[in-house]
């Protein structure tokens, strides 16, 4: 039925008991529901990244996805990416680099590249780009985004070595 | 921008999925990846009553070797497609159109079944599978059945599917060993729809002169198009600029695209005559092209 439906939600590793209409977004979930408001609303039609979250470890747009069918998966949001006051290496990175101005579209920025960064621990600057171009921001320019996600990427390669 | 409602079915197996297809057809949509699906919902340009996730459906997500054939699942992400080796390997032109898909995040969720059925005209893979000659296989209740590519691609999103089949797979003949192939495409903002695109094959005899080529292009009309005629005329030549000019031209003149104030006809031919030079001199540069 389109009625509501009972669901349970794995987020940043917390188990939520819900009950949703299927076709609500997992965005809004996240959102309403949850409270979780990290993760912004931009587009709604998976062209602007805003809403970027990790379903299982990968970069999944939040407002293509319905909550009902996240049962069985593990999700996480950019709440789950600092450690209380201590930034992410790629978060530090952004600060220091100014890659960030308003602010809507880092969260989804940051969730895109913990993701590719871990996957792809050197990246060249021709391929940040080019990931890069599933997220829309409106201030920067991109280029200080850029700067910082080279320089996450190397710090957490001596991160790693260390 | 939120979707309409709908019931949500989230079978455990393919015939279970098929099933639900049977006994709610027209009202019912299998939901794959959702890049494209999604989008509709959420703008309300489809508002199925029934929605049939097929995410579930983990034996539709493989690569494998059936005789001559690669066979790929239809739940198989496009992101698999552009890292996988075998696809590099057997299928460097797949994998390089794969690549080319949207974005990053995008590609972790689209599928290659879903990219057929929606029949984007402006889409990668139902070019590539067009200009490969592959094979879609449906399933239903009924049971299955093969239609080529170019077939099943009837229209603008329009597809030889009935309302209760599935797209279970595509198969895909193998390139052949040292056949060269490239994927160029233009678009005004990187990981936008493309306005024109071009895969080719290409082999080389062992003077150099083509011995054989495969051109597709996308984004000229409502579905893929492979220039046969092209593909005649190009036997025989040396692929050097002068040549992959004079076909780029010849490619140009074969076509008859819409003539749209944000994209006119003249623009369009313009575009394939370049990317087809440019995608000619690409392939017969790569390395064992020559055979």
């Amino acid at each position: 039925m389109s009625a509501p439906v009972p669901i349970s939600l794995v987020v940043n590793g917390e188990t939520h008991d819900l009950v949703v209409p299927p076709r609500k977004l997992l965005s809004d979930v996240l959102r309403e529901d949850l409270h979780l408001t990290g993760t912004h609303v931009g587009c709604e039609h998976g062209v602007c990244g805003a809403c970027t979250i990790l379903i299982d470890g990968q970069p999944s747009r939040a407002c293509l996805t319905y909550a009902v069918q996240m049962e069985g998966h593990e999700l996480t949001t950019i709440e789950a990416v600092a450690e209380g006051d201590r930034l992410s290496p790629l978060q530090q990175a952004l600060h220091e680099e100014h890659g960030l101005q308003c602010g809507f579209c880092t969260a989804g920025i940051v969730m895109t590249f913990e993701a590719y960064l871990r996957d792809n621990p050197q990246p060249g600057e021709a391929e940040i780009r080019d990931v890069l171009s599933g997220n829309l921001c409106r201030c920067t320019g991109y280029q200080n985004i850029v700067t910082a996600i080279l320089k996450a990427a190397d710090l957490m390669r001596e991160g790693q070595g260390a | 921008m939120k979707p309409a409602p709908f019931t949500y079915h989230r079978p455990g197996s393919l015939n279970e999925a098929l099933e639900l297809m049977a006994r709610y057809g027209p009202e019912a949509k299998p939901l794959g990846g959702g890049q494209s699906l999604g989008p509709m919902l959420n703008m309300r340009l489809a508002r199925p009553a029934h929605l049939v996730d097929l995410n579930d459906m983990l034996e539709m997500d493989y690569i494998r070797e059936v005789g001559d054939r690669i066979e790929i699942g239809g739940l198989t992400r496009h992101h698999r497609l552009a890292t996988a080796p075998e696809v590099s390997r057997d299928l460097p032109l797949l994998a390089e159109a794969a690549r080319t898909i949207g974005h990053y995040a995008i590609r972790q969720r689209g599928t290659l079944g879903g990219s057929l059925a929606h029949a984007d005209p402006a889409a990668q893979l139902p070019l590539v599978a067009v200009t490969l000659g592959a094979e879609v296989v449906l399933r239903s209740t009924r049971g299955e059945r093969d239609v080529p590519a170019s077939d099943f691609l009837q229209s603008i999103m329009t597809v030889d599917l009935a309302d209760d089949e599935i797209v279970t797979a595509l198969r895909f003949p193998r390139q052949a060993e040292g056949e060269a192939s490239a994927f160029e495409l233009f678009s005004r903002r990187h990981g936008d729809f493309a306005i024109v695109s071009v895969a080719l094959t290409l082999r080389q005899d062992a003077a150099g002169a083509v011995s054989s080529l495969r051109l597709g292009l996308g984004g000229v009309g409502p579905v893929p198009l492979r220039l046969r005629e092209l593909e005649a005329e190009a036997v025989g030549s040396q692929i050097d600029e002068a040549a992959a000019a004079r076909l780029g031209r010849s490619a140009a003149a074969l076509i008859t695209p819409e003539d749209h104030p944000e994209v006119p006809a003249a623009y369009r031919r313009e575009l394939v005559e370049t990317l087809v030079a440019r995608a000619l001199l690409r392939a017969a540069e790569q390395e064992g092209a020559a055979a």
